[in-house]
């Protein structure tokens, strides 16, 4: 349960669920998230390091540089992070459906 | 109770299963997908493009009220029987995420009802979890807009 409050936390703040969203398209490195922002590299590097201990973050050493990216492995209750993607096709599909339906009466 | 649509993606893969079940005989079901204003309908993009044939292509497009394009998509039709199964690829125009590859299958359960497994391979195991957590990523951006509309309103 622990867990489930820390990610609670986490995604509370605007700048956190901002950075959650710049990751999930790309892995980025911490100047490159920070330059999406006006605050300093401090800030955001405070901002990275709670979302890396409440594992919605992963870290990826690429050379010299780390890359942040949403942690697909450390995520014990990764169908949270999934019940979004399972929805929106969900949703999709029952669209499908009465769109069907429909046009199955009209002929 | 078990949800009519099942999303499958294990760890380390980099393909994701989705199956789902129609209260729909399986020709509705495979037109749902081949005829462009059902797409329409149903998806909610316009088709720009939809050559339901071997080595055609598609292309699917959003757009807000004042005309900017918020979602733009398009893909090669590699395979298509009817009532059987579609081979595609995927696209997400201007973005990061790599063009991915998917097989619909369509399966008749009986008169009334029918099946579709769709399996989606991805470049990379990374870029596939990408794809799995963007709407969740969306989705608590929204919900803070969502907040923020709400706020505004108060002020």
């Amino acid at each position: 349960m622990k867990l489930r409050r820390d990610v609670f936390q986490a995604i509370a703040d605007p700048t956190r669920r901002t950075i959650i969203s710049l990751v999930a398209l790309q892995a980025l490195t911490p100047t490159a998230i920070a330059e999406n922002f006006d605050y300093s590299r401090q800030t955001i590097s405070k901002h990275i390091q709670i979302l890396t201990e409440c594992e919605i973050l992963g870290q990826e050493q690429k050379g010299r540089e780390i890359y942040y990216r949403l942690n697909p492995n450390g995520m014990k209750e990764i169908a949270d992070f999934i019940e979004p993607f399972r929805k929106l096709w969900d949703d999709r599909f029952n669209k499908l459906e009465s769109v069907m339906k429909n046009y199955k009466s009209e002929k | 109770m078990e949800h009519k649509t099942i999303v499958k993606a294990e760890k380390e893969k980099q393909e994701i299963l989705i199956t789902r079940t129609f209260d729909l005989p399986i020709h509705l079901l495979f037109k749902a997908y081949t005829e462009a204003d059902l797409v329409e309908q149903w998806m909610g993009n316009k088709v720009l493009k939809l050559e339901n044939k071997p080595h055609g292509s598609y292309q699917f497009e959003k757009k807000d009220e004042k005309g900017n394009v918020l979602f733009r998509a398009n893909g090669s039709i590699h395979t298509v029987n009817e009532n059987q199964n579609i081979i595609r690829t995927f696209e997400m125009e201007n973005t990061p995420f790599p063009v991915q590859l998917e097989f619909l299958d369509f399966e008749a359960i009986n008169s009334e009802t029918s099946k579709l497994i769709m399996k989606i391979v991805f470049k990379s195991v990374v870029d596939r979890d990408n794809m799995l957590q963007l709407p969740f990523a969306q989705g608590i951006n929204m919900a803070h807009n969502e907040l923020q509309k709400v706020i505004g309103q108060l002020k």
